[in-house]
């Protein structure tokens, strides 16, 4: 069995990232990069299956800038066999992201693509469904478990409110959610075998694919400070804020 | 938001701004590595150490290990920590990759392990240890040697030791008596008594290979007696397994002060008929080996010590902006709310105190690094000879410096914290306790001091002396030219200057007068030269930061490289001056310490 794995190249999640001073976006420019958390828990999820003997191999593709080969290694550090970036210094929005992938699954027809639910970047959290939709693939969307057996994913879903249970034939699209596991770190002999791994470049042209945005963005700036907090004297007076300055008890 | 245990950003300043890490890779030795391989080791050193040191690190402070008579006990968390070193590859990250090592540069892998030491620096001591203790091996012993001990210990199922110490010698090794009796098998039964041995008993490995100065029997009194010996807890059969005990056995554990990831044992070796041990390389070269691991052994102090003294500050830090107190004096008004106390001018000095030591510190330990890979792997045969002249020369310093700088550091992380720093709800504390040994193994700091200027500084003609100062020359003309840093250069070659003239008074003295009387206050020589030689580090440093700043770097870079130039401000004008009264003192050839009789004490 062949497993996909998507892995996206994003800001640390240790960086407290700023608007840039103009507005227009938000200042990553000197930010460390890593391979984003979800994308992670989906690569240990690949890794862990074949680890299991239930899949054989494990590509990871990555869409974005030249530097993503640096989160792909990160993946075959992990666990993946090779790589594919598509390679693109557009901002890649979450359908041009859909569009690419299932190009590259028309070539190379995994039995199970595995992403992140969503990227801490834009936390869109689109880009599985999209492709569920551009693909007709069944997927499993928040998953906290995954489970494959006779050509069948039985996957755990995180919904509100508890846990659903859905199966889906493969081929099939699992996004997941935070609880799927815990990812692993790559062992230095890792880093050095993954060098030596396959990684082909290939672009959203390449695959006719076209990455024009469709949405604009007008402004970025940031959430309002926290106000300070103030004493009351009673009861009273706090409930008198929480009914006619807070407005949460009426 | 918590304290990080070490500030990337420095990190990758010195290894790619300052020095030149990735220029490493040019090198055959390391031609797989590159700046991703290094960032992606560094970012599992860190995940490591955030998952399986940090969370312990207090556990481990106030659960020291015990003996019960016949076995060791400590957490098993400590295991697990260390097996996760040990998988991760972290355990051997400069061996040959035919020995499981990783081959990675020194200075890479320096900044590398900082974070572990950073995280849980006694539960280190066992990789570590077991680590020099492969490379002498590999240095010194027969093939068969390094396939029967080293192999094992690199994949992590044995540990190694450093054994010594002796209850009568210390400082002066030449006078240990432990002994050796040569068999007819070609083997020697060794009796004697070991103290402090770091790692000298426990049950993390199967085995623990203990490398023993021991005196063959009849062999000449002092240094030119000892004999270094491989003997093991358990003697190992001829294809590999485990067979007898050894007569080797663990007398008791030290309690110590700070270190308390770590045994630290008394061994008695042979209390029946004497302890099975194979001789490395020649008899009586013993120490000669030893010492010919004493230069990387010594970075290792200095590093432990600058990265103890570096997570401290970050704690501190991290605290000063958060910890509202008082109002600065202009504030007059009581319903104002109190400020955090970072937005004191004191309480920035002793930041800006530790920032100066620490990462001072941990820059000479660098440079420490980066000469010891090109000791070995620098392009020409001429390039290697002076960068081993150096390293050898700066070893007293790059040993004491960080050692003597970094618990004052951490002391000063105590004070910013006030009485937080001082309970260990703060691992601060820690950090002091942990940092004190530093001084004191691998040569006392006294020890080393008379190292410098008893032997390193005369020695061959006074070579290595000279080439420092070169270095530092070419570092100034350097700075010279840019104006933001060329007053810093001026006042440093007044500085090498008076180094000059001191030493000469000194070196003089030692030719024509008491001998004695002239190495009496060599402690505050090591200080004189080690401030100098730390300005230089700090000049260097301004150098970098002032062309980046030329350059308009990214807004958190300007604030960045801004620091740095501070820094080094503050050591010139709180630090630097010091030598002067210490330049006094010496070429006075002050007595107040040497005619100090016992009984007016
Ligand atoms: C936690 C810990 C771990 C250790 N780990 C190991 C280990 O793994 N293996 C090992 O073999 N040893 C180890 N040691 C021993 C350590 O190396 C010695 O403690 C050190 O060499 C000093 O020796 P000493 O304690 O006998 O002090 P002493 O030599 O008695 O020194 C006492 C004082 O006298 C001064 N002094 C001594 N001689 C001179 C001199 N000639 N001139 C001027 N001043 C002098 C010293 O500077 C010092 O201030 C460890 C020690 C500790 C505390
Ligand atoms: C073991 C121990 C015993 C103690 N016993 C007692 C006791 O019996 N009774 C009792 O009442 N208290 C006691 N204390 C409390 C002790 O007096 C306080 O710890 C001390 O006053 C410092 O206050 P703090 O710890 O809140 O530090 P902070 O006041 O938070 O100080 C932190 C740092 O900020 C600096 N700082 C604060 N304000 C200013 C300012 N305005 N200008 C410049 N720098 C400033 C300080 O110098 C310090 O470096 C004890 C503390 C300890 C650790």
């Amino acid at each position: 069995m062949k497993i996909l794995v998507a892995v996206k190249r994003v800001v640390d999640y240790n960086v407290k990232v700023r608007p840039k001073s103009d507005g227009t976006d938000v200042d990553i420019a000197n930010a460390k990069m890593s391979i984003n958390p979800f994308c992670e828990i989906a690569v240990e999820e690949a890794v862990r299956l074949k680890e299991k003997g239930v899949a054989t191999e494990i590509v990871a593709v990555s869409m974005g800038p030249k530097q993503s080969q640096e989160q792909i290694r990160t993946a075959m550090a992990l666990g993946a066999d090779r790589g594919i970036l598509v390679e693109s210094d557009d901002a890649l929005e979450p359908l041009a992201v859909a569009k690419c992938l299932k190009a590259i699954i028309a070539n190379e027809s995994p039995d199970l693509v595995i992403m992140g639910k969503q990227s801490i970047d834009g936390d869109n959290n689109q880009t599985g469904q999209m492709l569920g939709a551009l693909t007709s693939m069944p997927q499993g969307t928040f998953a906290s478990e995954v489970e494959i057996a006779d050509g069948k994913a039985k996957v755990t879903r995180e919904i509100d409110g508890g846990l659903q249970t859905v199966e889906l034939t493969l081929p099939a699209i699992v996004t997941t959610d935070l609880r799927l596991n815990e990812p692993r770190y790559a062992s230095l002999p890792n880093i050095m075998k993954a060098k030596k791994k396959p990684l082909d470049t290939t672009t959203p042209a390449d695959l006719g694919v076209d990455t024009a945005p469709r949405v604009q963005t007008l402004k970025v700036e940031p959430p309002a400070e926290r106000q300070a907090g103030i004493k009351v004297a009673d009861v009273a007076e706090l409930v008198d804020k929480l009914k006619n300055e807070a407005k949460v008890i009426s | 938001m918590a304290a990080p245990i070490l500030n990337t950003r420095d990190l990758e300043f010195m290894l790619y701004e300052l020095f030149d890490a990735e220029g490493m890779t040019q090198r055959p030795r390391y031609a797989d590595h590159s700046r991703e391989t290094f960032t992606a080791a560094m970012d599992t050193s860190r995940a490591v150490a955030e998952k399986y040191m940090l969370p312990i690190r207090q556990k481990v402070d106030t659960n020291e290990p015990t003996f019960d008579g016949k076995n060791v006990h400590m957490l098993p968390e400590i295991k697990t920590a260390v097996q996760a070193v040990i998988d991760s590859g972290l355990s051997s990250m400069t061996a040959d990759y035919e020995l499981g090592g990783m081959q990675m540069p020194l200075i890479a892998a320096n900044a590398t392990g900082a974070y572990l030491s950073a995280a849980g620096s006694t539960m280190m001591g066992y990789t570590g240890l077991t680590n020099a203790n492969c490379n002498l091996i590999e240095a010194h012993g027969t093939q068969a040697q390094i396939d029967k001990w080293v192999a094992p210990m690199r994949e992590g199922r044995f540990a190694g030791t450093m054994a010594m110490t002796e209850p009568g010698a210390g400082s002066g090794l030449a006078d240990l008596t432990t002994s050796a009796v040569p068999q007819e098998d070609g083997t020697y039964r060794v009796s004697g008594n070991k103290i402090f041995i770091s790692g000298g008993d426990h049950e993390l490995n199967e085995n623990i290979v203990h490398l023993v100065l021991a005196r063959v029997k009849g062999a000449p009194k002092g240094v030119k007696g000892i004999s270094l010996f491989i003997v093991p807890k358990f003697l190992v059969n001829e294809d590999g397994s485990l067979g007898e005990r050894n007569d080797v056995w663990l007398a008791g554990l030290f309690h110590k002060m700070g270190g308390r990831g770590q045994t630290s044992c008394a061994l008695s070796f042979g209390e029946k008929e004497g302890a099975v041990a194979y001789l490395v390389g020649e008899e009586n070269q013993g120490l000669r080996y030893m010492f010919h691991m004493m230069n990387e052994a010594r970075i290792m102090v200095g590093t432990a010590a600058a990265v103890t003294a570096l997570t401290g500050y970050q704690y501190s830090l991290d605290y000063a902006k958060e910890r509202p107190q008082g109002r600065l004096a202009s504030c007059k008004d009581p319903h104002s709310a109190p400020v955090n106390i970072i937005k004191h001018p004191d309480v920035r000095r002793m930041l800006l105190a530790q920032k100066a030591y620490s990462e001072g510190a941990y820059a000479l330990c660098l440079l420490g690094a980066q000469l010891a890979d090109d000791e070995r792997t620098a392009p020409t045969e001429e390039e290697r000879k002076q960068a081993h002249l150096l390293l050898d020369f700066l070893t007293p310093i790059i040993k004491s410096w960080p050692s003597e700088y970094g618990p004052r550091a951490n002391s000063l992380a105590i004070q910013v914290m006030g009485g937080h720093g001082y309970i260990n709800e703060h691992p601060v504390e820690m950090f002091y306790r942990d940092n004190r040994l530093n001084p004191i193994h691998e040569g006392t700091y006294g020890v080393q001091s008379l190292d410098l200027l008893a032997r390193k500084v005369p020695m061959g003609g006074m070579a290595g002396y000279q080439a420092c100062l070169a270095e530092m020359e070419k570092t100034i003309n350097e700075a010279s030219t840019d104006a933001a840093v060329a007053g810093f250069a001026k006042e440093l070659t007044e500085a090498i200057q008076t180094l000059k003239s001191t030493t000469e008074v000194l070196l003089g003295a030692m030719a024509e007068k008491n001998i004695d009387l002239a190495l009496a206050n060599s402690v505050k020589y090591l200080e004189l030269f080690g401030n100098v030689v730390v300005a230089w580090i700090w000049l260097k440093q301004g150098i970098v930061a002032s062309k980046a700043l030329a350059g308009n770097p990214h807004e958190d870079d300007q604030k960045f490289y801004k620091g740095k130039l501070q820094a080094l401000k503050y050591f010139y004008r709180f630090e630097l001056p010091e030598i002067n009264v210490w330049s006094k003192i010496l070429c006075d050839l002050d007595d107040t310490t040497y005619e100090m009789q016992e009984e007016w004490f």
